[in-house]
C-alpha cells in the first residue's frame, strides 16, 4: 500500500514508516511566530529552560498582526519580541515586511518540510507541498526549543480536480465551495490533499489561497503536490534550488473522495457569521457594502491585486463604498508599485495599507461600525472578527471584491465587463 | 500532577464557539496582560461569562469546540476564570492541543443533555462523566497516552520540564 502525501513527508521526516492516525515525534523544519502569538511563545520557550532554539535561523519572529503597532501594550510586545530576537539569534520580521505565511512561502518553505507556526493559518505552505500546521504558543515552543515536536498522522480527504477555472472564477471560489460542502468541521483532524488533472492548471499563488482555508474545514494541513507550477514559482521566487518534486503514492488510502470540475465552479460568497455559510455570488439580493477590504494571507498577493487593478482600470469606486488594500508583503508593494497597479487602485478609490495583516483580525486599520457590512477577501468572517460584533462580513475573491467595490453592493464579478 | 476528579456546575454555551468568541482579536493588546484579558472571556457570546463562573465550574459545549485561531490565549483566559474542565461534543484540533497543553482537560461527550447549572462530575481515570441532577453517566472519548500524560504533568511545558523531551511519552 502506497502513501498519501501527509504520510511520506510526516514518515520522512520522522524516520519511521508513519501511517495515518500513528503518532510519531517529526522533525519540525521552520518555526515561527507573529506578534498576537509570539510574546506568550517565548516566555513558554525561556520556561522550559532549554535557553536556545534549535535552529535560530530558522525561528522566524514575524510583526505583521499589529503593523504599525496601534496602542502601547502592542508596541511594547514589538520590543520584547525584537530583544528575543536579538539574544537568540533568531530571524525578526519587522513592520512593514508583510504577513508571516506570505513571506514563509517567498522565502522559506520548501517542498517536504514540516513548517509549524503559531497561527492556524500556517496551513498555508501547503500550496508548496510543504506539512505547514498552525499549533498554539506550547506547542511552537517546544517546537523551537526542540526542533521537533509530537504529530498525530493525519488521515487524508483526497480533492481530485479536473478541468480549469474560468476566469473570473477564482481559487478562492474552489475553497469557499469546498468549506460550504464540507463544513467547518468537515475535515477536523484530516489533510485536504489535492490530486488530479486540474491541479496542474493552478499556479502555486492559486494553490496557497486554498491550502490557506483548509483550516476552515477544520483541517490539519492542506496539501498540494510539488510538481513544476512547484518549481516555476520558487524559480520566480530566485530559490529554484529549493525544489523537490514530491506526489502522493498512486495507490496511497485516502479516508474519502471529493471530484470537483473545476469548469463548473461560479463566484461564491461565505456570510456572516461562519465561513461554511456559502452562496453563490448572483444569489445574495442586494447586499449594500460599506467596505471592501482586499489583501491577507489568503488574497494579497500581486495576482490578486494585479487583477483587481485590471477589473478597476478607469472607473471610480462606489460613492458609499470605502476600498482598502493591504499588500501581503513588501515583494508584493514593490510588484504592485512597478507594474503601475498602486496608481491604478489610488485612482479609483482605494485606500493603499502597509503590507501586514491590516483589519483581518479587527485590532486596527478598518475596523467595522455598528450595522455595517464588509466584503474581505480573509479568510474569516466570525461575529467579532473584524473589531465589532454588531458588524457583517462576508468573504469572497478578490474579482468579486472588485465588482463589488465598483457597484457598492456584492456583485457577481461576470456581470462586469 | 493534575487532579483526575472535577466536581463543579455546569455552564452550557452552544455549537461553533470561536476562538474569538472566547477572546475577540479586538483585546490583542491585552495579551502580555492576563488577568485583565481574562476579564473579557467569551463576553460576546455570554455576556457576564467572568463574573458569573465560579472555581470548578465546568464549561459545556457542542460542536466544533475552540475553532479558528491558534490563539492559546483563549484555553488560558477560560482557566483564569476559573473552569476546571471543558466537555464538549467536538472540538477543534489546535484549541483542543492547547488546552490540553495548558493543563485544562478537555472531553468529548454527548454534552445535549446538559443544562445549565448541572452538578457534573468528571472522573478523568475512568472516562466517565455523572450528571447528578440527570442521575447520568456518560462516557468520553480517550486522548491518546501522550496527551493523557501531558495533561498529568500540568501541561506540555511541565511535562518538557519534567521530561526534558517528548519520546518517553509515545
Amino acid at each position: 500500500m502506497g502513501k498519501t502525501l501527509a504520510e511520506k513527508i510526516l514518515a520522512e521526516r520522522s524516520g519511521t514508516d508513519a501511517w495515518a492516525n500513528d503518532i510519531v515525534i517529526s522533525r519540525v523544519d521552520l518555526v515561527f511566530v507573529q506578534d498576537t502569538t509570539g510574546p506568550l511563545t517565548i516566555r513558554l520557550f525561556n520556561e522550559t529552560g532549554i535557553g536556545r532554539p534549535a535552529v535560530p535561523e530558522r525561528t522566524i519572529l514575524f510583526m505583521d498582526h499589529a503593523a504599525p503597532s496601534p496602542a502601547r501594550q502592542l508596541s511594547t510586545d514589538h520590543v520584547f519580541m525584537r530583544e528575543f530576537g536579538r539574544q537568540s539569534g533568531c530571524v525578526v520580521s519587522d513592520v512593514g515586511e508583510g504577513v508571516c505565511h506570505q513571506i514563509v512561502a517567498e522565502r522559506y518553505a520548501r517542498p517536504g518540510e514540516v513548517v509549524v507556526g503559531a497561527d492556524s493559518h500556517s496551513v498555508t505552505a501547503g500550496g508548496l507541498g510543504a506539512f505547514g500546521t498552525g499549533m498554539g504558543s506550547s506547542d511552537v515552543a517546544v517546537a523551537m526549543a526542540l526542533g521537533r515536536n509530537w504529530f498525530r498522522v493525519p488521515e487524508s480527504l483526497g480533492i481530485t480536480l479536473t478541468g480549469q477555472l474560468s476566469p473570473p472564477v477564482c481559487s478562492k471560489d474552489l475553497i469557499l465551495y469546498l468549506i460550504g460542502l464540507l463544513g467547518a468541521d468537515g475535515a477536523t483532524y484530516m489533510a485536504l490533499e489535492f490530486s488530479g488533472p486540474g491541479v496542474a492548471s493552478l499556479t502555486v499563488p492559486d494553490r496557497l489561497v486554498v491550502s490557506n482555508m483548509a483550516v476552515e474545514a477544520g483541517a490539519k494541513a492542506g496539501l498540494f503536490p510539488s510538481d513544476e507550477r512547484t518549481r516555476d514559482f520558487l524559480e520566480s521566487m530566485e530559490r529554484g534550488h529549493d525544489y523537490v518534486p514530491l506526489f502522493p503514492d498512486a495507490d496511497a488510502k485516502y479516508a474519502g473522495a471529493i471530484r470537483v470540475a473545476l469548469d463548473s465552479l461560479v463566484p461564491v460568497v461565505s456570510c456572516p457569521h461562519t465561513v461554511d455559510n456559502v452562496s453563490p455570488a448572483a444569489e445574495l439580493g442586494d447586499v449594500r457594502v460599506d467596505q471592501v477590504f482586499l489583501g491577507t494571507c489568503t488574497n494579497g498577493r500581486i495576482e490578486d491585486i494585479a487583477m483587481v487593478a485590471a477589473m478597476v482600470s478607469g472607473r471610480k469606486k462606489a460613492e458609499s463604498t470605502r476600498v482598502l488594500v493591504a499588500p501581503a508583503s513588501r515583494q508584493v508593494l514593490l510588484r504592485a508599485i512597478e507594474q503601475g497597479h498602486i496608481a491604478t487602485l489610488v485612482e479609483f478609490g482605494a485606500t493603499i495599507l502597509p503590507p501586514g495583516c491590516a483589519g483581518c483580525l479587527g485590532l486596527h486599520q478598518g475596523i467595522l461600525g455598528d450595522g455595517e457590512v464588509c466584503l474581505s477577501t480573509a479568510n474569516r468572517n466570525f461575529k467579532g472578527r473584524m473589531g465589532n460584533p454588531d458588524a457583517f462580513v462576508y468573504l469572497a475573491s478578490p474579482a468579486t471584491a472588485a465588482a463589488t467595490a465598483i457597484r457598492g453592493c456584492i456583485t457577481d464579478p461576470r456581470e462586469i465587463s | 500532577m493534575a487532579d483526575s476528579v472535577f466536581k463543579g456546575n455546569a455552564i452550557t454555551i452552544g455549537d461553533d464557539v470561536s476562538t474569538d468568541d472566547i477572546i475577540p482579536g479586538r483585546f490583542a493588546h491585552l495579551r502580555s496582560n492576563l488577568p485583565e484579558l481574562a476579564t473579557h472571556t467569551l463576553e460576546d457570546r455570554l455576556p457576564g461569562f467572568y463574573e458569573r463562573a465560579q472555581p470548578g465550574d465546568i464549561l459545556v459545549g457542542g460542536r466544533n469546540f475552540g475553532l479558528g485561531s491558534s490563539r492559546e490565549h483563549a484555553p488560558v483566559v477560560i482557566r483564569m476564570a476559573g473552569i476546571s474542565a471543558i466537555l464538549v461534543r467536538s472540538v477543534a484540533r489546535i484549541f483542543y492541543r492547547n488546552a490540553i497543553n495548558q493543563g485544562l482537560a478537555v472531553l468529548i461527550c454527548d454534552t445535549s443533555g446538559i443544562t445549565d447549572g448541572d452538578e457534573l462530575e468528571i472522573r478523568l481515570n475512568d472516562g466517565i462523566v455523572v450528571n447528578h441532577r440527570a442521575g447520568e453517566e456518560l462516557s468520553c472519548g480517550r486522548m491518546p497516552p501522550l496527551m493523557s500524560n501531558i495533561l498529568a504533568a500540568g501541561g506540555l511545558i511541565p511535562y518538557i520540564k519534567e521530561h526534558g523531551t517528548l519520546d518517553s511519552g509515545t
